[in-house]
């Protein structure tokens, strides 16, 4: 039997993203030339979500953009049924702050192919990757600038985000393998 | 070669499901926003190497195909008829079978033959796409005028579509009255009784002996290009008698009792099956169907691309029987 442990209630998200806002803000040195990447699907709330956090106390608008993945996958050729494509939404990147905005940092094959898919649009002067877990578990040399929680994980584990936008709840939880 | 949810071949849209269509349908909305970057181009089929054989004249199929390959970063290769050794006497599958020794994935093709991609689809490892064959099916014409039809109308099911033309020779039109009926869409065909086929209404869709009656019927009229060879094989008196009688033209548009959506496969005849204020007019789709056929042929490239490609067996592989597609 698999075991479910949560991670992180509605409030305690509500809180961290708080907290990876005034990050956010901080490690860019304030919101001019800032836009922010949610990669599809609750990626793109929550990139929503630190928009309005951010707009809120530094007045600003920020630029928000939906980044889908699913074209730049580097396992196209080895998985079964192809993924269904979402939309790509991006406003200018040319010579901005870009933040890679995700729900769980794993491997790092998703912030790989975001990371391209960025430099097909344009040539931003730095990107930035936050995300709200950081599970661990990485294949690939890339790490994450603002972080919600860490949380050290199994290759059979996974981790469960649920938006309310989706899911209707706001929740993490951590699905362990029985055994 | 693969086993996609559309099976390893798209020879027509006869075979399809209705959610396969809509899969096709739903998959080709992100694509137009690929074609409309700085730069377009997606790396999903990087490495796949595509061949484009086209025994019959083409020229908006064969770019919109290989536009569509080239934005999924596809390689490809375009074979005319005239040229190869096709012109030599080399049958279909020879020349295809050449093709795949040289470890092609995929083969887009046109041809003459009714029936001719889904005999190679039959014969070859690689999957193969109907860009036209005969006077069976062009499913990719057929799922992109569905496309445009529902960006305009924002469904399909229930609308009214009147085809009209040349229906007995037209594989458009069969690819569409497969298409549209399985969505839901009523379906009418308009036409000289000379070019209907014989119990069409099998298939059904609704007559409309008069091009009027289509345009107080329609939502949407597809006009079908009038090949002019029919009329030298005496279907048809004259090109001016058939814009006479059947062309679609504003005097006739103007009683419609509702703005009728246009649309046409190209490439038009101006002057006999649609004039050029209709073509040109504010209530055309032609130009946007182009647009879209770009988006629904790298949907189905997508589709069906993929897998783990298994070459190690070679070119001949082993017989169709023992490899479990289909």
């Amino acid at each position: 039997m698999p075991s479910r442990t949560p991670l992180l209630d509605e409030r305690a998200i509500g809180r961290t993203l708080a907290r990876m806002a005034s990050e956010i803000v901080e490690r860019s040195r304030g919101t001019e030339e800032l836009v922010l990447v949610g990669i599809q699907r609750r990626g793109a709330e929550l990139a929503a979500r630190l928009k309005r956090l951010i707009d809120a106390s530094e007045g600003s608008n920020l630029s928000c953009g939906k980044l889908d993945i699913t074209l730049y996958r580097d396992d196209l050729q080895t998985i079964g049924p192809r993924p269904v494509v979402g939309e790509t939404s991006l406003p200018d990147l040319d010579g901005k702050t870009v933040v890679i905005v995700d729900d769980v940092l794993y491997t790092g094959r998703t912030v790989r192919a975001a990371l391209d898919e960025c430099a097909d649009f344009g040539r931003p002067r730095r990107i930035l990757l936050c995300v709200l877990i950081d599970r661990g578990g990485r294949e690939l040399p890339i790490q994450a600038d603002v972080v919600g929680t860490s949380v050290s994980t199994g290759p059979g584990d996974r981790v469960d985000v649920f938006v309310s936008e989706l899911d209707g709840r706001d929740a993490v939880e951590l699905v362990r393998k029985g055994g | 070669m693969s086993t996609s949810s559309l099976g390893k071949d798209l020879v027509g849209l006869e075979p399809l499901s209705a959610e396969q269509i809509l899969l096709i349908l739903d998959t080709a909305e992100p694509f137009k926003e690929v074609s409309e970057r700085a730069i377009k181009k997606v790396p999903a089929l990087r490495g796949k190497t595509i061949v484009n054989l086209f025994f019959e004249a083409s020229t908006r199929t064969r770019i919109s195909f290989e536009f569509a390959e080239k934005r999924l970063s596809a390689d490809t290769v375009n074979v005319a008829a005239a040229g190869s050794s096709v012109s030599k006497g080399e049958t279909l599958v020879d020349t295809a079978k050449n093709l795949e020794a040289m470890r092609i994935d995929m083969v887009v093709i046109r041809h003459g033959a009714s029936g001719a991609a889904q005999f190679l689809g039959q014969r070859i490892r690689s999957n193969v796409i109907n860009a036209g064959d005969g006077k069976h099916e062009h499913p990719t014409q057929g799922l992109l005028d569905m496309l445009t039809l529902r960006d305009r109308f924002k469904r399909i099911k229930g609308l009214k579509v009147a085809i009209c033309g040349d229906i007995l020779h037209s594989r458009v039109a069969r690819s569409n009255i497969w298409g549209l009926t399985k969505l839901g869409a009523e379906v009418g065909v308009c036409g000289p009784a000379t070019l209907l086929p014989r119990q069409v209404e099998e298939l059904g869709v609704t007559i409309l002996p008069r091009i009027e009656d289509a345009i107080q019927w329609a939502d949407a009229l597809n006009v079908l290009r009038l090949q002019l060879e029919r009329m030298e094989a005496g279907f048809l008196p004259s090109l001016r008698e058939y814009n006479r009688v059947f062309g679609v033209t504003s005097e006739r548009l103007a009683r419609a009792p509702k703005e009728l959506v246009i649309l046409h496969p190209g490439p038009m005849n101006r002057g006999v099956e649609i004039d050029s204020d209709v073509a040109d007019g504010p209530h055309s789709v032609i130009l946007p169907q182009v647009t879209n056929g770009v988006a629904v042929r790298m949907a189905v490239l997508y589709l069906l691309a993929g897998g783990s490609p298994d070459w190690a067996a070679g070119a001949d592989g082993p017989p169709r029987e023992e490899r479990g597609d289909r």
